[in-house]
């Protein structure tokens, strides 16, 4: 066999062209996760989507109709499947045993999927594979209906925090295209994960092994005309973080000599732009944005995704583990994390144990300090439980032993997840996200409960800059100042004190009162499961 | 181009990955095998240390039957952007005269390779090495993680691999084990090209089609790059214009005819053809699942 590209072509009627898959284009990036049990034909789906978007090349298809002789499931068919599973344990076995990764592009987008297990001793995988996951396929059999694991998959990618799903209904074919089969189970999947918080949920009939509403509608169920899989697949929107606070973890501090000192690391939410006020937490030092670098030189602005390089205005002590925000913050304590945990590995957890946490660059000792429950995968309900084994999901209290700065996980994802480390093996024992950091102040303004302020907090949501919200509090100040004594200049140095005191009361209030020392919050009733993490 | 592309957030993944490397480990050091994909990865390497030059040396584990032209273009590239270059080849098998003629390609790949690159990262100390895999080369890298731990004695075992959930990786090891780390894990080929493209980036002219000495064996075009490949009997040394998709050992490298001469038009040829790109290699077809073992070996 010669290996030469220019030699005669011999596509197969059904293969198709694999020039479209690879144009190169400013396309934008969807990754996304596909579970459903060894039977369901997941493999299948993903094999055959590859080869629908032209991502297996001549050799690979004649590998395949080798391989399909050998190991095959579909007679002398083509098997799909065996396009995807890789390793050879895996083949003799004949299931999928760990997470792989598949790529393949459209001229609007490239994919990144994540095949996952099945099992219900994989959770761990397939946790694995939804963390990264901006959309998840979740497979069952249209004979079969949804089942407990089609519950408990769902479960698992809502923990992670997957918005979008796309319940794929497979062997159509095996059912006789029903519709009245269709609209049953679709009913009771809507019906199921009603509370676990989705954005989106969509449901198709398929047939994976012949392609049928995978690139193009088959006509062989013409009662279906919504989109095809790829049609969602290339329209469902993922989720950039740009919106919110800026948040920069520190990497790393870059001095290459004398003359610079900067900051690495990847923007975790929002913007800035040089000049910006900003601090570092957890120290809360102040300064100001001198310079940035990105991968395509000096710019004015960086934003969320970003790995940039930033320079401070101030000879600031600014380590790896630290993060920088926008804007002016108090120093962050310790305090406790109220957190969700999945047990990743053999070790089963329990309270009282040390263990390090590894959160955005900040790799900090940790005290287990309480087991609040154990969470059941089938449905998240909660139940009592003494330690958590692998593969076991529950809320528990984490107690950093040095200054962290964390945020809930459905506010900030890279400043909202977390492993534990084993200190002495140094294994990965469990993934986790930030429901609530609780003790250390995190935002001053909304500690104070002067009336006119409760009151603009309530008109001026809590998301916009505080410093416009300080400056309009100062001006209401004056103006209730003026309505009040009648007289320009006292309402003015109402106005001044309030600006100048009102932070001198806070840095005094968390002298006396350390946000550390409070007492954890109460652990209240469950809050709604709504997709934000574990 | 647009800061979400597609191409951009690859990028940003590589860079993070990189550093987070060098701020945790002792002694990293950078795989460069010359090709493309090590081409774009240092690049990446050198982003990620801008302002500063690159913290750490490159290693090249030279098999002695590199083409000349890969040779050249890598000291030439050494001496353009400073980089800290050490080459290594094995002693002992240089000693007993190993080579993929007379020996084959599965003793050549591990005493050359193989065993090469263990006795380089154990002489330096190095307990972190990039590398340029990606995980749609081949079946069994679709599972590779991007931090892969290694034994002491370089050994992969797919049941001890840590999980990475969302980019947090767990960066701790024993005293003796070490990391092979993949920045370009989630690119394809298609990607490597279109970034060589759009950032510009200088690569090995072999890429580039060209008239070049070739003989027809088993089935492959292999160069005839210097006196040690001797004809066998009915074989013909003839000028074809050719080049290549991937680069290695110059008689385990396959070759393909092309009139693709210049960066666009390898783009486009890239764009139109049905092949993959790991068909020019010749160590890969030994069996079915032969990478999955070579790694366990401690290949890379």
């Amino acid at each position: 066999m010669l290996p030469a590209m220019l030699a005669a072509r011999h596509p197969e009627p059904d293969m198709p062209d694999v020039a479209a898959a690879l144009r190169p284009a400013e396309r934008s990036l969807l990754r996304f996760i596909t579970c459903g049990s060894v039977d369901d034909g997941k493999s299948t789906l993903l094999g055959r989507l590859l080869w629908e978007t032209g991502a297996v090349y001549e050799d690979q298809a004649e590998a395949l109709a080798r391989d399909s002789e050998r190991f095959g499931t579909d007679g002398k068919n083509r098997d799909f499947a065996l396009l995807v599973d890789g390793l050879s344990a895996e083949r003799e076995q004949g299931i999928t045993i760990d997470v792989a990764y598949r790529y393949f592009a459209t001229p609007r987008r490239a994919f990144i999927a994540a095949d996952t297990p099945g099992h219900e001793q994989y959770t761990r995988n397939m946790a694995t594979g939804a963390s990264t996951a901006d959309v998840a396929i979740l497979l069952v059999d249209a004979r079969k209906g949804v089942l407990p694991q089609t519950r408990r998959h769902s479960s698992i990618v809502s923990l992670v925090g997957v918005r979008d799903v796309i319940l794929a209904m497979n062997k159509m074919d095996l059912v006789g295209f029903d519709e009245a089969v269709f609209r049953r189970i679709e009913a009771e999947y809507r019906a199921l994960v009603a509370r676990l918080g989705f954005r989106s949920i969509h449901v198709l009939p398929l047939v994976a092994r012949d392609g049928d509403t995978l690139t193009r509608h088959s006509g062989r169920m013409p009662w279906y005309a919504g989109p095809t899989l790829l049609d969602l697949l290339e329209t469902l929107e993922p989720a950039l973080p740009v919106d919110g606070r800026f948040f920069l973890p520190v990497q790393w501090v870059n001095r290459p000599n004398a003359d610079f000192r900067g900051f690495s690391g990847t923007v975790a939410s929002g913007q800035i732009r040089v000049g910006d006020p900003v601090t570092i937490l957890p120290q809360g030092r102040a300064s100001r944005i001198a310079e940035i670098l990105t991968p395509e030189g000096a710019r004015n602005a960086a934003k969320a995704g970003e790995a940039v390089t930033v320079t401070l205005a101030d000879e600031t002590d600014v380590a790896r583990g630290d993060v920088i925000t926008v804007g002016h913050r108090p120093p962050h304590g310790t305090g406790t994390l109220t957190v969700r945990l999945l047990v990743l590995g053999e070790r089963v957890l329990a309270p009282g144990d040390r263990l390090l946490l590894k959160l955005g660059s900040a790799t900090v000792p940790v005290r287990f300090e309480a087991l609040t429950h154990e969470l059941s995968v089938e449905d998240l309900t909660p139940r009592p439980a003494r330690q958590l084994a692998m593969n076991g999901i529950g809320k528990a209290v984490l107690r950093p032993e040095a200054p962290l700065f964390a945020l809930p996980y459905n506010e900030c994802q890279p400043l909202g997840s977390f492993l534990l480390i084993d200190p002495m093996t140094h294994a990965t024992l469990a993934m986790g996200v930030i429901e609530t950091a609780s003790g250390p102040s995190r935002e001053a303004s909304p500690r104070h409960s002067a009336p006119v302020h409760a009151l603009l907090l309530r008109f001026w949501p809590s998301h916009r800059p505080e410093q416009i919200r300080s400056a309009i509090t100062i001006l209401l100040f004056a103006l209730t100042g003026f309505l009040l004594t009648g007289t320009l200049a006292d309402a003015l140095i109402l106005a001044a004190l309030d600006g100048i005191g009102r932070p001198l009361l806070i840095t005094l209030q968390e002298r006396f009162w350390p946000p550390g020392e409070k007492p954890a919050p109460s652990m209240g009733p469950e809050p709604g499961l709504d997709g934000g993490g574990i | 181009m647009h800061a979400n592309s597609h191409l951009r957030r690859l990028e940003a993944e590589a860079i993070f990955i990189f550093r987070e490397v060098f701020a945790t480990c002792d002694r990293p050091v950078l795989l460069y095998s010359i090709g493309k994909d090590s081409a774009v990865l240092l690049h990446l390497a050198l982003k990620a240390f801008a302002p500063g030059r690159l913290p750490f040396p490159v290693l090249h584990v030279d098999t002695g039957w590199k083409f000349r032209e890969m040779i050249a273009f890598r000291d030439e590239t050494a001496r353009r952007l400073g980089l800290d270059l050490i080459v290594h080849t094995n002693p002992d098998g240089l000693a007993a005269g190993i080579g993929p003629l007379s020996h084959g390609s599965a003793v050549h790949t591990d005493v050359m390779k193989t065993q090469a690159l263990k006795q380089a990262l154990d002489r330096h100390g190095f307990d972190a090495a990039f590398g340029g895999a990606r995980r749609d080369e081949e079946k069994s890298r679709a599972k590779e993680r991007i931090f892969s731990l290694r034994t002491p004695d370089h050994r992969w075992d797919p049941r001890s691999q840590r999980p990475e959930p969302w980019l947090l990786f767990n960066t701790r090891k024993a005293q003796g084990e070490s990391f092979r780390v993949f920045p370009l894990s989630n690119w394809t080929e298609a990607d490597v090209w279109d970034y060589i493209a759009l950032e510009n980036i200088p690569v090995v002219p072999l890429y580039f089609a060209k008239p070049r000495p070739v003989v027809q064996r088993n089935g492959a075009l292999i160069m005839r790059d210097d006196e040690r490949l001797t004809l066998l009997p009915g074989e013909v040394l003839e000028t074809r214009i050719i080049r290549f998709r991937t680069l290695g050992c110059y008689p385990l490298t396959g070759a393909v005819e092309s009139r693709a001469d210049t960066l666009e038009a390898v783009l486009a040829e890239m764009r139109e053809s049905r092949v993959s790109e790991r068909q020019g290699r010749v160590i890969d077809h030994d069996a079915t699942s032969s990478m999955e073992k070579k790694k366990q070996e401690g290949y890379f």
